[in-house]
């Protein structure tokens, strides 16, 4: 080709029409989830069996018909303009709703009547559900809460969350005397609690000190590998740690003070108190850090640090606050989930596991304590009931949970129940106005 | 101009300071000394250098060589670079605001998020000694120190004048409003010396005269010695009690406005470059 052809070489692409180009999208996402929906299993050598026999069964057409009268109810929506006219009417009530849910007084109002819910609702539920409540809800909802002010206060990225619940557990496991290695003393479950929050905190700040001083996106692959690290050591220091194996016989917890005795068995619903009142102390706590100088701070440190900086906030030391007290907070679930369980090793807190967490609180809503709590509780109690509903296979939920927040990043990437700062945080990045995490810079500027 | 008197009442004193970029030299060997007390204001064509000074007294960047020492509040010298060439280092910005010295920034660093009340409280209890532990069980200490820092938050809004848009977004009050705000914010921090870097820039005429009162006001009321980087010939002429200016990083000229005005070096640096003429 020479230079003089090329004018005619780039022509302008013919425009298609945009209704063309939902419906097609329509169509291949009704085609997706006939695919998803599919009870086929693959096996190793036909990768594609399920997408063949999903696509070549009748059932594609029900899902093509599906999405193609999705399309045409949206398309008539929009022709007529009622997105418009919709939001028109609901304006007054969506401000009321808003000013409503908004307030400080709300927010005590929705914890009381979850707290009320949480106590009286389990009463009812099989023995099933109790256990999906203790196992899977409480321990990622505390796990959550910590983890929250981490990443939604401070804004900082940490993908080795898990690895301080590990560590907790271990300690639990250490204390009790169920682990190889043998303590000098042995410890009720209660008293290990604050143990634990210490070694944890002290862990946290001896991984936080030399990495928060860099950018904030190293963070994220030094508690990668640091969960990767604590992963390994857990499997490979056989004599200390039981290896693969890890520990049994972790007992449970018991009250045995001022004459009064109580000593929680393998039924869930006293160990649900015992995490439900857990959470309390912890959200009354942390709401309170919230709106305290300590809270303001990372909110300052998060939308500008090199202004922060300047105004006299410690960056590095605020930073490393909210590390280990996240750290801590997973100590502590680890001791509750380990006498809870009774038996821990290292595949119980796979790298993955980390990540899991950071999907339920970006979900909930990073920054809000209501946001990350509902999130996670729903993320963990959801796939429980379709599961035991046979709705969906349990290989199946992973799956399910990524697809959730792909559609949640693009349709509401703040989150279920965002923060209110963090939400105009987020709109105020996106026309480049501020910032809405503490990765990009160092308190001397843009790195 | 250092008289041994003069020197005594230093309370900023940097000398021979060159930073470099690679090969881009942005300050080289700049002397100045500021006394307790006045306003100076650092002028110079775009690109001079005069931002880049300000970075190097706030720990932002760290010039190759030099001296910068301050005065703290109870009379001890401060040296804020140090260590050996190739190995030295800047006080932490947050160290050079608790030592004394606070600032504004040329293209406005509000926390745009948080309401204008916010934003100042930030800075007005950055040296309480509220911790993680005293903020969560509210321990008197910490309900103190919040109703000392609302107080004080509430006085410099009334200062800058902006106490009806304490409940405001940073972000949607105007241009002008801004920068007063973002000086409220340094005020909060209790300096002894404040650098204002364009405050006027972007302003309409009237933001002008109260910004110049406010620069006064501060001055005066409440003893601040003030270094302000300014285009705006006008202001400087009207509030600076002394000129510094800089051109390709180097000062050539220092004194009395009017005197620096009529100096024929700074006549033809200005004319040198697209500036309009002081
Ligand atoms: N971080 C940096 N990296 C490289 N070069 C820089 C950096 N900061 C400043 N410079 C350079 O140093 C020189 C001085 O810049 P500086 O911002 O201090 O000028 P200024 O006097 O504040 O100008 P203006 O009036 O436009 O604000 C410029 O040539 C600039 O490009
Ligand atoms: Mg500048």
């Amino acid at each position: 080709m020479t230079v003089g052809e090329l004018p005619l070489a780039v022509r302008r692409p013919r425009r298609i029409d945009p209704r063309w180009l939902r419906l097609g999208g329509w169509l291949v996402l009704g085609a997706l989830l006939c695919v998803m929906t599919s009870t086929e299993e693959g096996t190793p050598s036909d990768h594609w069996l399920v997408v063949r026999t999903a696509l070549g069964s009748t059932k594609l057409i029900g899902w093509l018909l599906a999405g193609a009268i999705v399309w045409a109810l949206l398309e008539v929506w929009r022709a007529r303009g009622l997105g418009t006219v919709v939001s028109g009417r609901t304006a007054g009530v969506r401000g009321r709703w808003h000013e409503i849910t908004g307030g400080r007084r709300a927010h005590w109002l929705f914890l009381g009547i979850a707290a009320v819910a949480a106590i009286v609702i389990p009463q009812f539920l099989s023995e099933f559900y109790q256990r999906v409540l203790v196992d899977q809800v409480a321990v990622f909802v505390l796990l959550a809460v910590g983890l929250n002010v981490v990443v939604g206060w401070a804004g900082l990225l940490d993908l080795g969350y898990v690895a301080f619940f590990a560590i907790g557990a271990y300690t639990a496991g250490y204390f009790t005397r169920a682990l190889p290695v043998k303590p000098p003393f042995h410890l009720n479950p209660f008293v290990i609690l604050p143990v634990a929050v210490v070694v944890c905190l002290v862990a946290g700040l001896l991984l936080g000190a030399p990495t928060l001083r860099l950018r904030g996106d190293y963070l994220a692959i030094v508690t990668l590998g640091f969960h990767e690290i604590v992963q390994l050591f857990l499997v490979n220091k056989n004599n200390w740690t039981g290896g693969n194996q890890g520990a049994f016989g972790i007992p449970h917890f018991s009250i045995n003070i001022f004459g009064i005795h109580y000593q929680w068995t393998l039924a869930s619903l006293p160990y649900w108190y015992l995490f439900i009142a857990m959470l309390a102390v912890l959200v009354f706590l942390f709401d309170r850090l919230e709106h305290s100088k300590v809270g303001r701070s990372w909110t300052a440190i998060r939308e500008d640090e090199v202004a922060a900086a300047a105004n006299g906030v410690p960056t590095v030391k605020y930073k490393l606050m909210a590390f280990a007290i996240g750290a801590s907070t997973s100590g502590l679930s680890g001791v509750l989930y380990a006498s809870r369980i009774g038996y821990i090793n290292p595949a119980s807190f796979p790298v993955v596991l980390s990540i899991t967490v950071l999907s339920y609180v970006i979900f909930g809503g990073m920054g809000s304590l209501v946001g990350v709590i509902v999130g996670a509780a729903l993320l963990t109690f959801l796939p429980a009931v379709f599961q035991e509903q046979n709705i969906v296979r349990q290989e199946d939920i992973p799956m399910w949970i990524g697809a959730i927040l792909v559609v949640m990043m693009i349709f509401r990437s703040q989150g279920l129940i965002p923060s209110r700062r963090r939400r105009r945080e987020l709109g105020l990045a996106a026309q480049g106005v501020s910032d809405a995490d503490a990765m990009s810079e160092t308190p001397e500027g843009r790195a | 101009m250092a008289t041994p008197q003069a020197r005594e009442e230093a309370l900023l004193t940097v000398r021979k300071v060159t930073l470099r970029f690679g090969g881009l030299t942005s300050l080289s060997e700049v002397d100045l000394s500021l006394y307790r007390g006045e306003i100076r204001s650092v002028i110079g064509p775009n690109g001079a250098g005069k931002t880049s000074l300000f970075n190097c007294l706030t720990g932002v960047y760290t010039p190759q060589e030099g001296t910068i020492e301050f005065i703290t509040a109870d009379g001890t010298p401060t040296q804020l670079v140090s260590g050996p060439p190739r190995r030295r280092r800047s006080r932490k910005p947050h160290v050079v605001n608790r030592a004394g010295i606070a600032r504004t920034f040329q293209n406005i660093r509000l926390f745009a998020a948080l309401s204008a009340f916010e934003n100042v409280k930030i800075a007005a209890e950055t040296r309480q000694r509220t911790g993680p532990i005293g903020a969560m069980l509210r321990l008197p200490h910490a309900r103190a120190n919040e109703r000392r820092s609302d107080a004080r938050t509430r006085e410099l809004l009334d200062f800058v004048g902006l106490r009806q848009v304490a409940d405001e977004l940073a972000s949607s009050l105007p241009y002008g409003v801004q920068r007063r705000l973002e000086i409220a914010r340094a005020l909060a921090t209790d300096p002894a010396l404040l650098l204002l870097d364009e405050p006027a820039a972007g302003t309409n005429p009237t933001e002008k005269r109260q910004l110049e009162g406010l620069i006064r006001r501060i001055n005066t009321d409440l003893g601040v010695t003030v270094l302000l980087i300014e285009h705006d010939m006008k202001l400087v002429m009207s509030v600076a009690d002394r000129v510094t200016v800089l051109n390709f990083g180097r000062v050539i000229a220092e004194g009395r406005p009017e005197e620096v005005q009529r100096d024929p070096v700074v006549v033809e640096a200005y004319l040198g470059s697209t500036e309009e003429k002081p």
